[in-house]
């Protein structure tokens, strides 16, 4: 409980109000319905509760006490200790959003630099101040190609190595736009490890976007200048979903001639915490920078011509646009984007290099030891970054509950979102993963299938 | 506030001005001076478009508001004001000259003579709070 | 003293955080995707950490004091739930490890389903969308869902009061409707007989916040319900101001069909500067097939021996997931904390000392300032920042001044309907001393609005920066440490 009064105090307050008890403050509220019993478990102290949650937290199989396999959108990356150090900090942790810039430069700079470092490592001109996690920012792109066209273009393609979970969350938020269509993930070729090529001859004058993933879905690698190229012959906007720790060692997607660029950012130094909260990256050439959905930070100076940041561009948005607005978003992922800015800032070009190579070297040295256990194949079929597909002798889920015993949380099981990839393991390897790790996963697999 | 009487006003703060069947478009120095600093000004329709009066033109935005900014007449755009969208600081300081935002050919000239004149503008803004 | 950016603070070659060397053997890189060159800054640990700290210090929180914005609710944000939060167990599960894996945090979160539904009277919550505007896009596409299910497609409009949240008109374009404004009475209300005249055929619904943005609880508000339910649209509850209704009264019990929840405002989850919130989404029975997915159940009954197991399921005509995976669970753990610490007398206790302190203030002020709908008030309350015998001073100038005392000013602008207003909520987590205090400094500062104005339209003078020129900020659009290239070619 954190309320301060004591009881003497409330007295002197109503009094002061004019009122004899609390209750007479709620008799708009009507009466029949006032003060509902509420079925709750009672009160416990700090200490109860801890113990309580101590318990539930117990009972999980945390990745750290595990050899964790999984990817797929969110990994096990170590994060340096100095990042949990700065995002504890009262002032940041609890501030609101800098609507008032003379007490808010703390959060409004880290912001500019969030903004500046996403900009330099997707190679766009601007980025927003950060959107809710990655699905939603590859769904805010799709509304921003749909805004920028007025409505007139009515398809997105999009890649159907493109993050299934994204392609759901760009399906829900374009239920309101009578006549849209979401295309090129059907998986009608029944090959759902088609080149990305296979979606040219989708590309029309209907275009509004056409997304890819970078490394796609599975891991793989591709040279999306063709895509780009096509999407732009069309009159479409072109936008990639990348893994920003994977942009450390790999060219930015503006190579590929991006308009658009979305991503998760959770990797740069975000715990996994079972799902979020993580970090949208929503960033785009500046020409678009009027149709990019939320928050924007921007330098200036004060009246004595002091620098000073403050949120700009705002006339864009919902407290002021109202329905006329293109999107209703009103925060960014403030204390995550400010992770992740310390995150950035810890390693530098040289860091991020650094964990974007041991990733690489590790994830393939682990396929490589994959591909030698009989019965066991990767098919990739391309360059990967630090995932890629094993295809394996028996159901994924079989294997996974064998490695369990083992402590090892295995890949993800892509039968549960592809048909046709029915035991087809995607196995992430990150820089926590050793090579005893590996070896004991290549073991365990080996076992799994003789048992 | 400044109303030239060579022109008419709409009740949405449009000015247009017509020579022969050519009409130019803007805002008016009431309008600027509500919105404040304009920092934006966008044309949502093309050269070539063909508009209907009411319907919205173009977008301005100032630092705490955004307006849209709707056709006086209809008629077909035969060209819009490339400056303004480098310059959108022109609506503040010459929004009847520099500001204008751009040209119709009017298909429907009677609408013309529905619009205000100056002097019924300048009563018609007198009659609103700020 | 300006803060340098990281940029600026980056020397050439300068050592960061180091990674052990490859246990493996190498693999040749990809050739013709590698990165030339990547403009990051180059600092030290310590840099870092005294850069941040040095911003940090910049920054106003509630933990340095009262943050009275209206309809934001910056209560205390108790720390027990960031050591919650950060429990191994919690902080480092991966979204995609196998349910019984998980079941700690699947109870976790199936419990926080049943009691945010048991708070606010619900059949079924959702814990998925990300914040509040979120969990609005997430409602109304439930609402469109509902009727097209029942063939309903001529529901195209949505009624919107004018006091409303910007959000609240967003949401709806966004969902594909077509917004209706619903003025307010004289006596802060929704106007009962436009609304009548509204509701049809068309109404898909209404957006509702209960105690609305002047902070009142709305008098009409069973009859504005019964209104659009008798014409057959749903009421969509906007639980931004849940706050003051925690154990006095459940939306669902009112006839709200479906609610968002904002646990970093309610529930005490940090801002974090900006975020991450937390949005849930309660409904009504009639509409629990349509919440998003996946959402926690108990997939098999446990008995004496056995827990039960839970499992996450996807509602039958589920609209959709809207976001990844189940939600920000960092921010359920942190609710979750809050409500087991309160019980059900506690959180009733939030709402009644957050109503008191209102009123409490509201009278305190009553004296300076004009109060334009002045009856007893919820959580928070709306000033106008304006006086007829001080006609150069404006809300903003207000504001500003406050800062020069060392206080975060109000809302400013918002409500709409209110002449510069001051929207003021306290919180239950403000003592008496410091709800005087800050009385104290409004009454100084109308005061000074009178004798000195121009003191108030100058300040701030002792904040780390003064007013800054957002004119120049939108024009001059400068979005990053650098210019881009092809501007500085």
């Amino acid at each position: 409980m954190f309320v301060p009064h004591s009881d003497l105090d409330r007295e002197v307050m109503l009094k002061a109000i004019g009122a004899k008890r609390l209750e007479d403050l709620f008799t708009d509220v009507p009466k029949h319905l006032r003060f509902p019993k509420l079925d709750l478990p009672p009160a416990q102290t700090e200490m109860e509760v801890l113990a309580t949650l101590n318990e539930m937290a117990m009972s999980n199989l945390s990745v750290r006490d595990a050899i964790c396999f999984l990817g797929g959108g969110a990994y096990h990356h170590y994060i340096p200790a100095a990042v949990d150090a700065i995002i504890q900090r009262g002032e940041f942790l609890t501030a609101y959003t800098p609507y008032q810039p003379e007490v808010s430069q703390g959060t409004l700079q880290a912001i500019f630099e969030y903004q500046s470092m996403i900009a330099a490592l997707t190679g766009m001109d601007v980025s927003n101040a950060s959107h809710y996690d990655g699905a939603t920012a590859a769904a805010e792109a799709v509304v921003m190609a749909y805004h920028n066209f007025r409505g007139k273009r009515c398809t997105a393609v999009v890649s159907q190595a493109l993050h299934p979970q994204y392609r759901q969350v760009i399906r829900t938020y374009t239920q309101g736009y009578p006549g849209f269509n979401v295309i090129g993930d059907e998986n009608t070729a029944g090959d759902p490890l088609a080149e990305p090529e296979s979606l040219l001859p989708l590309i029309t004058s209907d275009t509004a976007i056409v997304m890819v993933q970078y490394p796609d879905y599975f891991g793989r690698i591709y040279d999306y200048t063709k895509i780009g190229e096509a999407a732009h012959a069309a009159g479409a906007l072109f936008c990639v979903a990348v893994n920003p720790i994977a942009l450390g060692l790999l060219k930015p997607p503006s190579d590929f001639g991006a308009d658009i660029v979305v991503g998760e950012g959770q990797p740069l130094g975000i715990p996994l915490s079972f799902g979020g909260p993580y970090l949208g990256i929503l960033a785009t050439r500046k020409e678009y920078v009027r149709k990019l959905a939320g928050r924007l930070v921007g330098e200036t100076i004060d009246s004595e011509g002091k620098r000073a940041y403050v949120l700009t561009l705002t006339a864009r948005e919902q407290h002021i646009r109202r329905e006329k607005a293109t999107s209703n978003i009103c925060t960014n992922q403030g204390l995550v984007a400010l992770a992740s800015t310390v995150y950035m800032s810890l390693l530098g070009r040289q860091g991020l290099r650094q964990v974007a190579e041991l990733c690489y070297h590790k994830a393939h040295h682990a396929a490589d030891r994959i591909a030698q256990i009989p019965g066991f194949s990767v098919c990739s079929g391309a360059p990967f970054f630090h995932e890629f597909i094993v295809c394996c002798p028996k159901p994924v889920e079989e294997i996974n509950d064998y490695l369990l015993n083992y402590n090892i949380l295995g890949g993800y099981d892509l039968g549960q979102d592809y048909p046709g990839l029915e035991n087809h393991m995607l196995v992430a390897v990150t820089e926590l993963i050793s090579a005893e790790d590996i070896d004991a996963f290549c073991e365990a697999l080996e076992e799994a299938v003789n048992d | 506030m400044n109303t030239p009487s060579d022109r008419k006003y709409t009740q949405s703060d449009e000015w247009v001005k017509l020579e022969g069947d050519i009409a130019t478009v803007g805002v008016s120095d009431y309008a600027q001076d509500a919105l404040s600093d304009v920092v934006f000004f966008e044309a949502v329709v093309s050269v070539g478009d063909t508009v209907q009066a009411k319907t919205q033109i173009a977008t301005l935005e100032s630092v705490k508001a955004a307006a849209d900014v709707n056709a006086p007449l209809s008629g077909e755009v035969i060209e819009i004001n490339e400056d303004l969208a480098s310059s959108p600081e022109l609506v503040n300081s010459d929004p009847y000259g520099k500001a204008w935002m751009l040209k119709l050919k009017v298909s429907n000239p009677a609408e013309y003579d529905a619009l205000m004149d100056a002097a019924a503008y300048e009563a018609y803004c007198a009659g609103r709070s700020h | 003293m300006t803060e340098p950016t990281l940029y600026e603070l980056s020397s050439q070659g300068r050592p960061g955080f180091r990674f052990p060397q490859p246990d493996v053997p190498l693999t040749p890189l990809p050739e013709g995707f590698l990165r030339k060159d990547l403009n990051f800054p180059e600092v030290a640990e310590v840099d870092v950490i005294r850069h941040f700290t040095r911003l940090s210090r910049l920054n106003y929180s509630i933990d340095q004091g009262i943050y009275p914005l209206g309809s934001c609710t910056m209560k205390y944000n108790p720390r027990i739930n960031e050591a919650a939060a950060r429990l191994p167990g919690f902080a480092h599960l991966h979204p995609l490890q196998p349910v019984e894996t998980v079941q700690g945090a699947l109870e976790l979160m199936y419990e926080l389903q049943s009691w945010l539904a048991e708070i606010a009277g619900f059949a079924a919550v959702s814990l998925q969308p990300a914040a509040g505007a979120h969990g609005e896009l997430t409602g109304i596409l439930i609402m469109r869902a509902y009727h097209q299910s029942r063939g309903d497609s001529a529901r195209t409009r949505v009624l919107i009061p004018d006091s409303a949240h910007g959000t609240n008109p967003a949401t709806s374009a966004m969902s594909g409707f077509q917004v209706v404004n619903v003025p307010t009475d004289a006596a802060g209300n929704i106007d009962l007989a436009v609304l009548r005249t509204l509701c049809d055929a068309t109404t898909a619904g209404i957006m509702i916040t209960n105690p609305n943005t002047l902070g009142l609880f709305d008098q009409n508000l069973l009859d504005a319900i019964a209104l659009v339910h008798q014409a057959g649209g749903l009421v969509y509850g906007d639980g931004a101001n849940l706050n003051a209704l925690l154990g006095v009264a459940r939306p669902g019990d009112l006839g709200i069909d479906v609610m968002h929840f904002n646990l970093h405002k309610t529930f005490s989850t940090p801002h974090g500067g900006g975020g991450p919130g937390s949005g849930p989404v309660g409904v009504a029975k009639h509409l629990v097939d349509f919440l998003p997915g996946p959402i926690v159940e108990i997939v098999e009954e446990g008995d004496e021996d056995m827990p039960p197991l839970f499992g996450l399921v996807q509602p039958k005509k589920s609209i959709g997931r809207v976001k990844t995976f189940f939600g920000h669970f960092g921010m359920f753990v942190r609710a979750y904390t809050y409500i087991s610490m309160h019980g059900p007398e506690g959180l009733r206790a939030v709402a009644e000392n957050a109503v008191l302190n209102a009123n409490y203030l509201l009278a305190r002020l009553r004296s300076a300032y004009k109060v334009p709908y002045d009856r007893t008030c919820m959580h928070e309350f709306v000033l106008e920042g304006r006086w007829e015998d001080a006609p150069e001073v404006i809300a903003l100038d207000i504001s500003k001044r406050l800062m020069d005392y060392g206080v975060h000013p109000p809302t400013n602008y918002f409500p709409l309907i209110v002449h510069d207003a001051l929207m003021i909520e306290p919180t239950e987590t403000e003592s008496l001393q410091s709800l005087d205090a800050f009385a104290d400094v409004l009454l100084k500062v109308a005061d000074e609005a009178h004798q000195s104005p121009q003191l108030l339209k100058d300040a701030p003078h002792n904040t780390p920066i003064r007013r800054v020129d957002e004119v120049k900020a939108a024009r001059d659009l400068v979005l990053c440490c650098w210019v881009p290239e092809a501007e500085s070619n």
